[in-house]
């Protein structure tokens, strides 16, 4: 079970949703924001969540981050059903088996770019001496090798969201999930953090999951495109377009 | 996470709003220098209260007298227990069964009279005492200029600075400063004086001198006979003491100190020989007072219960300091809730400034969450954040309470001197109460930190990450 992620055709599932649901309550009324969704997305797959805004993708990101508990249904996420696990095992999953970048980058201000990526480390209890080394091998690889003694508010969104994604692969996790990680990006900006993120998905072997409202950018990168609407999963589709793109390489 | 991340992000966050951690540290201080202040005058007045009876040494030493004694009708407290008439006598064999009561280190005779001191060719009347031995290790000669006796029987004595100061035509005038004991000291100590005493004679042997001797005709018993020889003995001034006899029980109860074995060997009438002289059927001798060495000064009421079943009287500097103690534990306590008080709203402010920082770090909050922090994470960096105001707190508060309680003082001892009375330490800061001032900040500050570091620790992530 461990060792399939180099092998590209293990059909192993990443992750695992069966009937989940969450619901909210709201004052007075009940919101479906996930609502029945079951699908299965294997190791190493670039999948990307499609659909409007209160669709439900942001809400299914975070149940399969384990940042949020599904109300029914199970979410196992490499091997784990999250809704088994303990407050204190899920957070372990946040550090360990998950890397999440956000629209907002959702650095925190008060560090520098080296500290922040440093923070999981510490969570992590790595020693003191081996995390400057660590931090500064994943920032060498977002192409961040500079400014790693600057504030968050000094740099550019692309430094920014590349600082948050040096952060999300320091534990070296299986998954990162990506909740529209170009939003607050121009379209040239984009494109850069969008080919880092394909690169970890190759060269990594890592399985990535991306929420995003733009078609064509999911239609561009993804290998496989899930629609949803108020909840419920409308379309899942394999994106015959992403491989015709050279760099996506020999992946079926 | 590890402590020392722990402790270095708590400090970082604390500087990040760094007026308001900065005013609820204060708050803190203030609450804790109006402990330490409260707490060091109370130690202080107490120590006040105090120090000339710890001085004397004589916190371990109960005195033992016979309910025979005549002064002993007057004291009330002392009503009960064996009738006076019928109770021992305080003699040698008795003070031997003392010595052997479990708890006493040594028992020995209070021996003291009064008589002529030759220095320059001058006589004068003064008392003596003996001292035993082992009054060298314990600190009622402290402060004293020159050494202690050489040894048991040594020709040696200790001075008292006002009979040094007599000596040497010192004597101050009332109303103006004593001279130092060290000026005292340095003409006296290593010259020689003379005393002259009555040695009493047993007398079953007729005495042969005729000097000032006395026989006396006892018809009841031979023993009780004895007669009285004239003696001079020369003394090294070895020592000079600021004890001041009248404030003091026991043997330093004197102007004269001598090695009490010197003196039990030179067999001086007592004042009491000649009461005894009537009362005694013994041939051995009988003491006025027995003092006893206890070896713990907590076992002293043992002791001095055991010796009372005896059928003697006894007083202890424990009789004496009782109902000053109890005072001042009353006071200590009473000082103590009022500075707590201090402490108590400043712990309010702690509780102010962490829910209000975990408004202000909501999103923080919930970043370190999706990141990987566990709910124990969080609670601890909020708890650290604490910790380290209220050592802070309590480091700055033991500093100000240590300053408030200088100023108090300075301000007395300018009062006192404005009316003429010598400055006094009326403020005492010791060891311990630092170091439980500054764990009873942290204390306070941790409790204070329970409500919001829970608080902080049960934030939903998505709720926290939601866009503004």
């Amino acid at each position: 079970m461990t060792a399939g992620i180099d092998s590209s055709f293990s059909a192993r599932a990443a992750i695992r949703t069966e009937n989940v649901c969450r619901h909210y309550v709201m004052g007075e009324s009940l919101i479906r924001a996930v609502d029945g969704i079951s699908l299965s997305i294997t190791s190493g797959e670039f999948v990307a969540l499609l659909g409007t805004s209160g669709s439900g993708k942001s809400s299914l990101l975070n149940l399969i981050a384990g940042l949020d508990r599904p109300t029914s249904g199970t979410v196992v996420v490499e091997g784990k059903n999250l809704a088994e696990l303990s407050r204190e095992d899920l957070a372990r999953h946040r550090l360990h088996t998950v890397g999440m970048v956000f629209q907002s980058f959702n650095l925190i201000p008060s560090m520098t770019v080296i500290e922040n990526v440093e923070l999981p480390l510490r969570f992590a209890e790595v020693d003191r001496s081996q995390r400057a080394a660590l931090a500064r091998q994943a920032l060498d690889r977002v192409g961040l090798g500079k400014r790693l003694d600057h504030r968050p508010s000094e740099l550019s969104g692309g430094e920014q969201q590349r600082t948050a994604l040096a952060r999300a692969l320091i534990n070296r996790p299986k998954l990162l999930l990506a909740d529209e990680p170009t939003g607050n990006l121009d379209s040239r900006t984009g494109t850069e953090i969008m080919n880092l993120i394909r690169e970890f998905n190759e060269s990594l072997g890592m399985t990535v999951v991306m929420v995003t409202h733009e078609r064509a950018l999911a239609g561009q990168y993804a290998e496989r495109l899930i629609f949803l609407a108020d909840g419920k999963l409308v379309d899942d589709q394999p994106n015959t377009a992403a491989v015709a793109v050279p760099s996506q390489g020999g992946r079926a | 996470m590890k402590a020392y991340d722990l402790a270095e992000l708590a400090v970082r966050n604390l500087r990040e709003s760094v007026l308001r951690n900065s005013l609820t540290t204060v708050g803190i201080s203030v609450g804790v220098a109006s402990l330490v202040a409260m707490l060091s005058l109370g130690i202080g007045l107490q120590q006040l209260a105090t120090r000339r009876l710890v001085r004397s040494g004589l916190f371990d030493t109960v005195v033992v007298t016979s309910r025979r004694d005549l002064r002993n009708f007057n004291r009330g407290d002392d009503a009960g227990g064996l009738d006076p008439a019928h109770s021992p006598v305080l003699d040698e064999p008795s003070r031997q069964k003392i010595e052997q009561l479990p708890n006493v280190m040594e028992a020995y005779p209070d021996l003291r009279f009064i008589t002529s001191f030759t220095y320059d060719e001058k006589p004068r009347l003064t008392m003596a005492a003996g001292v035993p031995f082992s009054y060298k290790t314990n600190d009622a000669f402290e402060g004293m200029q020159g050494s202690f006796f050489s040894s048991d029987m040594a020709p040696e004595v200790i001075l008292q600075k006002s009979f040094a100061a007599e000596l040497l035509g010192k004597t101050p005038k009332p109303g103006t400063e004593e001279a130092p004991v060290a000026e005292l000291a340095k003409p006296l100590v290593g010259k020689e004086m003379t005393m002259r005493y009555a040695e009493k004679v047993d007398s079953a042997t007729p005495a042969t001198e005729t000097n000032e001797s006395t026989s006396n005709e006892s018809t009841e018993s031979a023993a009780t006979t004895y007669s009285i020889q004239s003696h001079e003995l020369k003394l090294r001034i070895v020592g000079v003491t600021d004890l001041d006899p009248d404030s003091m029980r026991g043997p330093v109860r004197a102007r004269v100190l001598l090695p009490l074995k010197l003196l039990e060997s030179l067999h001086v009438m007592q004042p009491t020989t000649m009461r005894d002289t009537t009362q005694a059927t013994s041939k051995t001798p009988t003491y006025s007072t027995v003092s006893v060495r206890v070896k713990n000064p907590g076992k002293i009421q043992l002791v001095e219960d055991a010796i009372k079943k005896m059928g003697f009287n006894t007083f202890s500097i424990l009789d004496a300091t009782r109902s000053v103690r109890r005072f001042f534990t009353v006071l200590d306590l009473f000082l103590g809730i009022f500075g707590s008080l201090a402490l108590a709203v400043a712990s309010i402010g702690i509780v102010n400034t962490l829910v209000m920082a975990i408004l202000e770090r909501r999103r923080e909050i919930g970043i370190m969450k999706a990141i990987g922090a566990s709910d124990y994470d969080v609670k601890k960096l909020f708890f650290a954040e604490a910790g380290v105001m209220g050592l802070l707190g309590g480091a700055l508060g033991v500093a100000l309470g240590w300053t408030i309680g200088r100023v108090i003082n300075l301000g007395t001892n300018v009062y006192l001197r404005s009316q003429d009375l010598a400055p006094e330490q009326i403020w005492f800061v010791p060891w311990w109460l630092v170091g439980s001032a500054i764990a009873f900040a942290i204390i306070v500050s941790l409790l204070s930190g329970l409500y919001p570091a829970a608080r902080a620790a049960r934030l939903d992530p998505v709720q926290a990450l939601r866009y503004e």
